[in-house]
């Protein structure tokens, strides 16, 4: 079946996010004073086919470890939908 | 005795770091396609500074799965020289042939500057040409160079005297103004385990002449040559 598979990479908490602190300063500017933090990360997606759902998320996993994401650095989830 | 200078798309400084070994330095010197295959009759390889493959994705990220890097990575393995210059470095860290990863700036910023250095261990293939806390002058140029890794790793790395260059001021003092990107501890440079990789950030083949306003960096060339010469005549 045809799916889609979204990987969000996002830096790991405690990583200090340079252009999400920089956002949360314009926000402050903007007078959101309920901003309390911003993060940044990205989307990566994918269009794949796959026998199952299962089988999509096993080997978007396995992509993810393998190059979409940096262990050291990142970290990720992933979600799919049927297309 | 030959080095091989690797390009990939997106390599800015291949010919710069050709110049300094040949012309500069003085050692015969090969540029290698980042897709050939195997490295006979290489004694030292280099992955110069750039933005290979526009560092999509993450700095170095998909330059790691170019076709020459598992040659590069069995010469690592075999115990043979790799130098990795900034975005070099980058490769060797997404390619696991040096611990830790590269964070973008914590200034937001590209930084290009000179930036002082101090040696941490002049006692590498890399380094053996300078003294002990001896501090140097070097540009870096980059946006990712705030090095990142766990620290137990830091510790291992500063336990086993991996860290070979540090950011520091004038006076060779590793302070929070001398840090140009918020790298850990200061860091600019690290060996591997068995001292035959080095990574570093800033550029020593942009000093290795007076009429580029420094000379600080030929050494780091010069130590390779003579390390292998030692290791020819052994």
């Amino acid at each position: 079946m045809k799916l889609k598979g979204t990987v969000t990479v996002a830096l790991k908490e405690g990583i200090f996010d340079p252009q999400g602190a920089a956002v949360k300063g314009s926000l402050d500017t903007l007078g959101y004073a309920q901003v309390e933090g911003v993060r940044i990360g990205k989307d990566i997606v994918i269009k794949l086919s796959a026998a199952s759902a299962e089988e999509a998320k096993a080997l978007l996993d396995e992509m993810a470890r393998k190059l979409l994401a940096n262990p050291v650095t990142e970290t990720y989830r992933i979600a799919v939908e049927r297309v | 005795m030959k080095f091989g200078v690797v390009v990939f798309p997106g390599s800015n400084c291949d010919t710069d770091v050709f110049h300094a070994i040949r012309d500069v330095a003085g050692a015969d010197c090969e540029f290698i396609w980042h897709n050939s295959t195997g490295l006979t009759g290489f004694d030292a390889v280099v992955l110069p500074g750039g933005f290979a493959y526009g560092d999509y994705l993450r700095s170095g990220a998909l330059a790691r799965l170019s076709p020459v890097m598992a040659s590069v990575y069995e010469f690592a393995e075999k115990g043979h020289l790799v130098l990795g210059i900034c975005n070099g470095f980058q490769i060797l860290l997404e390619a696991g042939l040096l611990p830790g990863a590269m964070l973008p700036n914590d200034v937001l910023e590209f930084r290009c500057k000179w930036v002082n250095l101090r040696v941490e261990n002049p006692g590498t293939s890399f380094t053996s040409l300078y003294r002990q806390g001896e501090v140097v002058r070097m540009p870096i140029a980059h946006h990712e160079g705030n090095y990142h890794a766990e620290q137990e790793v830091l510790d291992e790395l500063e336990r086993s005297g991996r860290v070979v260059l540090r950011y520091v001021d004038e006076r060779g003092n590793a302070t929070r103004e001398a840090n140009p990107n918020g790298a850990a501890r200061n860091i600019a440079g690290i060996v591997s385990e068995k001292g035959n990789v080095f990574g570093l950030m800033p550029h020593p083949e942009r000093c290795s002449e007076r009429i580029l306003g420094g000379e600080d960096g030929k050494r780091v060339f010069l130590s390779m040559i003579k390390s292998l010469t030692q290791e020819g005549r052994s």
